[in-house]
């Protein structure tokens, strides 16, 4: 199962631990983690769904290609990571 | 009088309290955050709403002074229908710019860039889109405010003689108003022009760019405003505007204080127009009328009269309850507070983040 891990830019607004979730692509684990932690969603998506602008997530290291439809695949083994992306000063 | 003021920065939410005859911070949150509204309602209760660069919009409540915040529902929009085709405003929370309460119990309206209007009738826990407005056609036609693609509704006025009067001002966009809480809305405001416009659109209503509206508590037919291109009344409660000429020492600005009782009294704090958006002559100065706009007093006691560059943003002046105390912040950080009309203005010894709303408790 993927591991999903989240910024510890998070703490200060509420708890975002690693947490290994079932799914086979970005989506489906990423819902899988919001079902544990409702709260956690509006931080990482938008209104519609999709990733918001400025937070970027990576799987195995590399960015994620599909950041509307989250169809990219995830395999048992993988970790990803979900942080900001840099903008601003 | 009020005896908190609550101020939301760039970098935090400050809380002010009187302290030994002098007002200072007695509270920091949000630190490093964007405020961009604040809403203090009379029963104790503090609303915040954060602006978050990368994690969006949210909304935190206190429920009494010295409780701990909470973080509440945000207003969402819902799923974009695949007939929205050209739709030039996206169908998500860009950030809160309004809060205001709904003169019933529990109910709130948020005004949203882009330009969504949300109700909560549980004190901020759920929020819905008016969709009245959201889906109406005219709507495509609202252009973004501040250089973006986004149009905002930063003011929300509420009848306080009835709660399903609900009148709001568009940057840019005109303004709006409903007689039936929200079911249907028109486009009110005549007699207002935009001198940038195209000569055969100039007087068009929904090209108006409202900066700030600000009506008296007491006789609500008269509303005040603060337009990209100059000062004007209404005292039809907006629909129609008579252009206040009389403003001084510039017609530019964008936050407007209107008087809780009497409705010839409102202060501004007016600027050097858009190219630049800076002080007269290096010099803050809040512009007072008491007689409907005829004349005003250039109020300058404890303002800096010298090389200052303080913005004042639309929602960064407020006047408390009594109509005595006045506050303002500007976009360096300054904090003024007056409480004698503006007569005269104090600065606490303290140095802010550059402010984008200041809220007297209870006001």
């Amino acid at each position: 199962m993927p591991t999903v891990s989240f910024t510890r830019a998070l703490e200060r607004y509420l708890q975002a631990p690693p947490v290994t979730v079932e799914g086979s692509t970005l989506g489906e684990a990423l819902a899988a983690v919001f079902a544990l932690r409702p709260a956690l969603k509006g931080y990482v998506f938008d209104d519609q769904g999709g990733l918001r602008r400025h937070v970027a997530v990576y799987v195995n290291g590399k960015p994620v290609r599909d950041r509307t439809r989250l169809s990219d695949p995830v395999g048992p083994d993988d970790k990803i990571y979900v942080f900001q992306a840099l903008s601003g000063g | 009088m009020a005896d908190r003021i609550f101020v939301g920065t760039h970098k935090g939410l400050f809380e002010l309290a009187r302290s030994g005859g002098a007002w200072d911070i007695v509270g920091a949150q949000f630190l490093g955050d964007p405020v961009s509204s604040v809403l203090a309602e009379p029963g104790g209760a503090v609303y915040a709403a954060l602006d978050l660069g990368h994690f969006g919009a949210k909304l935190w409540r206190r429920e009494s002074k010295g409780g701990a915040w909470r973080e509440l529902a945000v207003p969402a929009f819902p799923p974009k229908p695949e007939d929205a085709g050209e739709d030039p405003h996206p169908w998500s929370l860009g950030k809160i710019w309004a809060l205001e309460p709904g003169g019933v119990a529990g109910r709130l309206w948020a005004g949203t860039m882009p330009g969504g209007l949300f109700r909560s009738d549980d004190s901020g826990e759920s929020w819905s889109l008016n969709e009245v407005l959201w889906r109406m056609p005219e709507r495509w036609q609202w252009t973004g405010v501040a250089g973006g693609a986004q149009p905002g509704i930063h003011s929300v006025l509420v009848d306080p003689r009835d709660p399903a009067d609900i009148r709001i001002g568009i940057s840019t966009a005109g303004m709006w108003a409903s007689a039936d809480a929200g079911a249907s809305w028109r486009l009110i405001n005549r007699g207002m022009y935009a001198e940038y416009m195209p000569p055969e659109r100039r007087e068009d209503p929904i090209v108006q760019d409202i900066h700030r509206l600000a009506r008296c508590a007491a006789h609500p037919e008269t509303v005040w405003c603060q337009h990209h291109n100059g000062v004007f009344r209404s005292t039809d409660a907006g629909a129609n505007w008579r252009e206040v000429t009389a403003i001084q020492p510039s017609k530019f600005g964008f936050a407007v204080a209107a008087h809780p009782r009497d409705p010839d009294t409102a202060w501004f704090v007016p600027a050097v127009k858009d190219e630049k958006r800076i002080p007269v002559d290096g010099k803050v100065v809040v512009a007072r009328t008491r007689d409907g706009g005829a004349s005003f007093e250039l109020l300058r006691s404890g303002l800096p009269q010298r090389h200052a560059y303080d913005l004042v943003l639309r929602h960064a002046l407020d006047v408390d309850a009594s109509g005595r105390m006045l506050a303002f912040g500007s976009s360096s950080g300054g904090l003024w507070i007056s409480e004698n009309d503006g007569d005269s203005w104090t600065m606490p010894e303290i140095r802010l983040p550059p402010i984008l709303t200041v809220r007297f408790s209870g006001a």
